[in-house]
């Protein structure tokens, strides 16, 4: 019997979704940057096939939708955490139909669904850093306080603080689990700064393994029976210097995974999947 | 805890009981005496708490004098013991003595005669002796002083009775004889006071124990009786001196029923005398849970305003209740962190039952799975292992596992507890706690507040620190470390931040509560937190703080270090307790056939209780250790205890005498926050030893032990600091301070004279602080990093742990910030102030009675604003380095610059003026991270008050270049803070040992606060002057005046 918060990084299902023609175009990008559809296309399919094949957890694969240019992105669609799904409500217009697949497909799964009505809220995945022990919701352009306080409703179990993000896209442009406890920080000064405060606000102690590039920070952590601490982080190509520091996670089995494409628009590692743990069900 | 000292001896004693009324019979003559003698006021110390402003004045002066007087005849009466009948020597140790030594030895004669037979006791008796006297040295609040008096008088006696006791010679000879001495000098016109009341006490008790229903539990008795001293000796105080007649003590005393609702629901009836203290109904409650491990727990109330107010252990409960019903209930208070940590099944028991009852109320919320899957582990421990047969459908109904509780949910309870099996009940509640507390509000007590732009949020004060809650998100979090001063006035909170690595300043944060009390409240829980899980020991009441306006309130109890440490002693089978929580009739115990007998002991228990055996519970009664009362039953289970079955009564009697030995030492162990017998047995480590230093009362002991240990350097400091503060007071009206030293001859040189009158002034002092809080205060303040060494706090936090050791590599202190220093953040009108100080300042020998006049006055004066201050001086022992610091503020008592500490060589303290920098602070609220983050901008939005700041440094001029540079040996460091009406000073002492130097720094930081027309100047310039006299062989390395100035005040 699984007791609260145990278990952290296990997983054995994955939901990811198609990448549509229309992302090259239309997806949303902070910056213009031009994107080569098939090499993203083919990046996605490495990742799922990571996570399938190599990770061997179960895969749901939505099919894309070209009306939802950022599809692909399903993180930012709900929030999964035990038995429980939030269904967000994302922060930009453009995307809030991407939770009604989600929905469907997380409901499919046996999940208890809870979801974001509320007009005034707004809360991307991308937003919300689960440690573990707690949750830190980054207040950013796609995430307001309202989104963050039905969040807390959700898992009530937790912890949950706010955390302004103030570059950057979302709280986990910068940052993520590296393993229990331990955050993966990018090294900008905004960066840090959020690291710190999540330090303040937190009561546990959490490690902090520093990478020179922020996207670099952005890595997937689980912690599969077979295969114990397993991180899916950047390539060596893409950042050189940030891929010498996961290096140095000698516990970890270490998968890079190149993010090349969907990066220029503002897509990172974990932005692709929902995972989910349906094993541990207590 | 005193109390049931008190309780433990009387149980020792009880074969003797018949004798009891015979020496009671003596004590009535030698208690007149001694009262007509009082003249002054009998002690009405002992009632500060309750008395506001009056009783407080009159407990400064009274205080002194009759705790010294305690200890110093607690130690009499054990020395007497020692060298018993012949011991009339003693007497020669002051004609104070004389005094009261004959109540003393008529009664330990009487005593002698008649118990012969408690042998056993006495050891017990004794050890409490000693225990009680390290209390009264160390001066607690003085209720609890009287209490111990009161207990401590039982074991005394018990003591006496047998001279050949070892242990007794021990504890003679434990007592410091200088202390002694000074007591019996001193104070002997008070001797009779204290021997005044000290007779009722005893008086009180022989009576009560015909009145009682003796055959009841013995253990109780005790308790009362020890109450119903006490309470009688407050009315006779209050009577005012003379006369406490024995009439009145045969009075017949008001009762109260009261109603204690336990964790289970049940109702607890107690019949408490009206006058009775918090800690009675409290220990009684124990007593019938049979719970050890107290000290998590507490007695909360609803006010009249339906608030739930803990009630306060040393207050009279009527104080507390007012009109409220006398109806209390049973709660945790703190909640441990980590229960497994818990020595006993039956506390996390208890703790399971107040989690339910949080969970079930929606105080602790928590998700559907969490819920079912602590709903489940609640089944199983009450009921045992899901049985199909028995457990069919609604079995799940009787209990309550969230605030709105599905069927959906029920049948997953029902499903995890099915997966539950094999477990023992104490292994389900295990498995509970070990859920329950990763709930992020575990232990969170909330308080609704407004943050400095009137929005709606929650403070949270739990172990780790004060949470900041807006709707359910946490938006800010203070740890305690990073606390440095917690207050409130009228009806808002303030915390003051000790500042980042990158702030120059501490920020203050402010908060609006709904009202004064909610404010106070608030202040109290986390002046209560904050000592229980970050402290080794409880701060002392704030010494030294004449006119401390606003609550003296502190924590009282044990910290969760020390009751570890207690619990780590317990030694008893485990108690059985009946799990009964949720109101489900007898379920749990048919129910529960405790099927599975993992080694826990619970499985006899199940069969044995039902049909109880009367062996059992004759040998519990008779010992009066298990009480067998109303609902809770509690029998032995262990296997010993099953054995013990067979044997006679005597084996069963004398079996249940060696665990009441285990208990008692538990529960002797336990109390009030000064080293008690606890510290004796730790006093190996160095931390008590300090703590024992540090505390208050130990003054003596620091002084003499400064003064051994380093040149006359230390001592004089000391004397200073009291000098000091005077002079600064009198700044703006020039008085002689200076004669002070003259006051007695001490057995080394002058600094220990000087000493000795520090600490007798001290003594008043702390004693007035003592008096706790009345209603009526607006306010008070609180600083969780004591400056005082005697407060270890407890490390944790990787992140302040860091900070400070950086600063420690600079400065070798124990604590790296002397910050703390404590600051009156609202003096009252120098005005009124100063005169009185006048009047006390001439001779330091009475400077009992001036001080009480301050206190009086400034009392009165409260409410009055503020503050410009500063403060004077700092010096430097020979061959060594000093410096102190100036201060000015008001309140933003802080002060940065803490200047850096520089060797020098006598050197003729050249002070030069650096350029003064001015600087504008202004105080900051900052309620949560975002605004923190973009805080350039919301600083200058929100501020509360603008303050002027300036701070200005001297040095000497030639330094010796090896600085800070090598940071040597830390002998010693200590930090004595003083505070008066409208002066703060701390003085910081730092001992090294620098290649084969010794060197001594005194950093001395004096804090002045008043109106605008103190003349700063000639306050600074006659501080430096005092201290150059003071301290011939020191010179002044360094001056730092920091100065504040409000400009603009923005209160609410």
């Amino acid at each position: 019997m699984a007791g609260l918060m145990a278990g952290f990084g296990n997983f054995t299902h994955a939901v990811v979704r198609a990448i549509p023609e229309s992302l090259a175009k239309e997806a949303l990008r902070m910056n213009k940057f031009d994107v080569d559809l098939s090499k993203a296309q083919r990046e996605h399919e490495l990742y799922v096939e990571v996570l399938k094949n190599k990770l061997g957890l179960e895969v749901v694969e939505l099919p894309a939708d070209e009306s939802l240019p950022d599809c692909v992105f399903v993180e930012d669609a709900a929030v999964v955490c035990g038995d429980t799904a939030l269904i967000t409500r994302p922060g930009a217009e453009s995307r809030r139909k991407e939770t009604e697949a989600m929905k469907k497909a997380l409901s499919d799964l046996n999940l208890n669904i809870v979801e974001m009505t509320d007009e005034s809220a707004s809360l991307d995945g991308g937003d919300v850093l689960f440690t573990g022990r707690e949750f830190f919701v980054g207040l950013s352009k796609r995430t307001n306080q309202r989104g963050a306080e039905i969040l807390a409703d959700a898992f009530k179990d937790y912890a949950v603080s706010t955390v302004p993000v103030l570059e950057g896209l979302h709280l986990k442009s910068f940052c993520s689990m590296g393993g229990p406890g331990l955050i993966v920080i990018g090294s900008s000064e905004h960066a840090q700064k959020a690291l710190k405060i999540m330090q303040q606000m937190s009561d546990h102690r959490y490690d902090k393994l520093t990478v020179p590039d922020d996207i670099a920070a952005n890595c997937v952590y689980m912690n599969l029976p077979s295969k114990g601490h397993v991180l899916l982080h950047c390539t060596p190509e893409e950042f050189p210097e940030s891929a010498k520091v996961f290096e140095k996670l000698k516990d970890h089995m270490l998968i890079p995974v190149s993010n090349m494409e969907k990066v220029k628009v503002d897509g990172a590692l974990t932005c692709c999947s929902v995972l989910i743990n349906k094993k541990t069900n207590v | 805890m005193t109390t049931e000292v008190g309780s433990e001896t009387e149980v020792k004693k009880e074969p003797e009981k018949a004798e009891q009324p015979p020496a009671t019979a003596t004590a009535p003559a030698p208690q007149e005496e001694p009262v007509s003698e009082a003249k002054p006021e009998a002690e009405p110390a002992a009632e500060p708490a309750a008395e506001p402003a009056a009783a407080e004045a009159s407990a400064a002066t009274d205080t002194p004098a009759s705790e010294e007087q305690q200890t110093s005849e607690s130690e009499q009466a054990k020395a007497e013991e020692k060298t018993d009948k012949k011991e009339k020597d003693k007497e020669g140790g002051g004609k104070g003595i004389s005094r009261f030594l004959p109540p003393w030895l008529k009664r330990s004669k009487s005593q002698s005669q008649v118990g012969p037979k408690e042998n056993a006791p006495k050891e017990g008796s004794v050890e409490a002796v000693k225990e009680e006297e390290e209390k009264e040295k160390d001066k607690k609040e003085d209720e609890a002083a009287e209490e111990s008096k009161v207990d401590g008088e039982q074991p005394v006696q018990a003591s006496t009775a047998d001279q050949s006791q070892e242990q007794k010679e021990e504890v003679a000879e434990e007592a410091p004889p200088a202390e002694e001495a000074k007591a019996d000098n001193k104070e002997e016109e008070k001797h009779s006071i204290g021997s005044a009341d000290t007779q009722p006490a005893k008086e009180e008790k022989g009576e009560d124990s015909q009145e009682k229903d003796t055959e009841d539990a013995k253990p109780e008795n005790g308790v009362e009786e020890g109450e119903e001293a006490k309470k009688e000796d407050e009315p006779t105080d209050k009577a005012d001196t003379s006369i406490l007649s024995p009439l009145r003590l045969t009075k017949k005393i008001k009762m109260v029923m009261c109603q204690v609702t336990m964790l289970d629901g049940s109702q607890f009836p107690c019949e408490v005398e009206k006058r009775a203290k918090g800690q009675y109904l409290f220990f009684k409650v124990c007593e019938t849970l049979n719970l050890l491990e107290k000290d998590y727990f507490g007695l909360s109330f609803k006010d009249n305003t339906d608030q739930t107010c803990w009630l306060d252990p040393l207050k009279e409960m009527k104080r507390q209740i007012r009109n409220a019903p006398w109806n209390f209930s049973f709660n945790v208070k703190f909640y441990p962190p980590d229960p497994s940590q818990l020595t006993e099944d039956i506390t996390r028991y208890l703790l399971c039952l107040q989690l339910r009852q949080d969970i079930a109320s929606g105080r602790l919320p928590c998700s559907f799975v969490t819920h079912a899957l602590l709903g489940s582990y609640t089944l199983q421990a009450e009921l045992g292992d899901h049985d199909p047969d028995e457990h069919r459908t609604d079995y799940t109904s009787d209990f309550q596992f969230a605030p709105s509780q599905t069927r959906e949910m029920e049948e997953k309870v029902v499903e995890l507890h099915k997966s539950h099996r094999g477990m023992t009940p104490a292994q389900a509640d295990t498995q509970f706690l070990e859920n329950a507390k990763k709930l992020s509000m575990f232990g969170v007590d909330l308080h609704h507040a407004k943050d400095s732009e009137g929005v709606d949020i929650m403070l949270g004060v739990c172990a780790n620190g004060l949470l900041i809650y807006k709707d359910r998100l946490r938006i800010n979090r203070f740890a305690w470390p990073k606390i440095l001063k917690i207050s409130y006035k009228r009806s808002n909170f303030y915390i003051k931040i000790r500042p980042g690595e990158t702030e120059q300043f501490e920020s203050t944060v402010g908060f609006k509560l709904p009202n004064h009390r909610a404010a106070k409240r608030l202040w109290k829980v986390c002046v209560e937190n904050h000592t229980f899980f970050r402290l080794m020991t409880p701060e002392q009441p704030t010494k030294a703080k004449f006119l401390t306006l606003g609550s003296k309130f502190r924590y009282s109890g044990r910290t969760q270090a020390q009751t570890r440490q207690a619990s780590s002693l317990i030694d008893r089978p485990a108690p059985y307790f009946q799990r009964t929580s949720s109101k489900r009739i007898s379920r749990s115990l048919d129910g529960a056939p405790v099927i599975n007998v993992i080694s826990d002991g619970s499985g006899p228990e199940g069969g044995k209780e039902n049909g109880r055996d009367p062996a059992l519970e004759l040998s519990s009664d008779s010992k009066s250790k298990l009480r067998v009362q109303g609902e809770n039953i509690y029998v032995r289970h262990s296997n010993l205890m099953l054995e013990d079955l067979d044997k006679t009564q005597d084996d069963v009697l004398k079996h249940q005498a060696s665990i009441s030995e285990l208990k008692r030492s538990f529960m002797e162990a336990t109390p009030e926050p000064r080293p008690s017998q606890w510290d004796k047995r730790l006093t190996a480590s160095p931390a008590t030893s300090l703590r024992l230093q540090a505390q208050g009362s130990a003054d003596d002991k620091q002084k003499s032990q400064a003064v051994a240990a380093a040149t006359a350097a230390q001592p004089v400091v000391e004397i200073e600091e009291t000098v000091i503060v005077e002079e600064v007071r009198k700044t703006p009206k020039p008085a002689a301070a200076s004669e002070v030293p003259e006051v007695q001859a001490m057995p080394s040189q002058e600094p220990q004279e000087a000493a000795k009158v520090a600490v007798e002034e001290k003594k008043p002092a702390r004693e007035a602080s003592i008096s706790s809080d009345s209603e009526s205060e607006e306010e008070a303040e609180y600083h969780p990093q004591i400056t005082s060494v005697s407060v270890e706090q407890i490390k944790e936090e990787p992140e302040e742990e860091q900070e400070e050791a950086e600063l420690n590599k600079q400065e070798p202190t124990p604590e790296p910030e002397p910050i703390a220093v404590a600051e009156s953040e609202i003096a009252p009108a120098p005005v009124t102030v100063h005169p009185v100080v006048k009047d006390g300042t001439p001779n330091a020998k009475e400077e009992a009675q001036p001080v009480v006049e301050m206190v009086d006055d400034g009392i009165v004066e409260e409410e009055m604003m503020l503050t410009p201050d500063e403060a004077p001086n700092g010096y430097s022992a020979s061959d060594v380095q000093g410096l102190g610091s100036l201060e000015e503020e008001e309140q933003e008592p802080r002060m940065n610059g803490d200047a850096s500490h520089v060797e020098t060589e006598h050197l003729p303290q050249v002070i030069c003026c650096s350029e003064p920098p001015v600087v504008k602070t202004e105080m900051v609220t900052i309620s949560d991270t975002f605004a923190a983050q973009k805080s350039e901008i919301a600083t200058k939005e929100v501020p509360i008050v603008h303050t002027e700041t300036k701070t200005i440094t001297y040095e000497a001029a030639q330094l010796d270049g090896s600085g800070d540079g090598e940071p040597g040996v830390l002998m010693t460091a200590q930090t004595i803070t003083s505070e008066s009406l409208c002066t703060t000073t701390t003085t910081h002492i730092t001992k090294t040992l620098k290649g084969g130097l010794s060197e001594t720094r005194i950093e001395k930081r004096i804090v002045i606060t008043g109106d605008s027309d103190i003349d700063h100047d000639q306050a600074l310039a006659q501080a430096i002057k005092e201290a150059k006299e003071q301290h011939p062989d020191m010179s002044v390395t360094r001056v730092v005046v920091h100065k504040e100035t409000e400009l603009a005040e923005d209160e609410d």
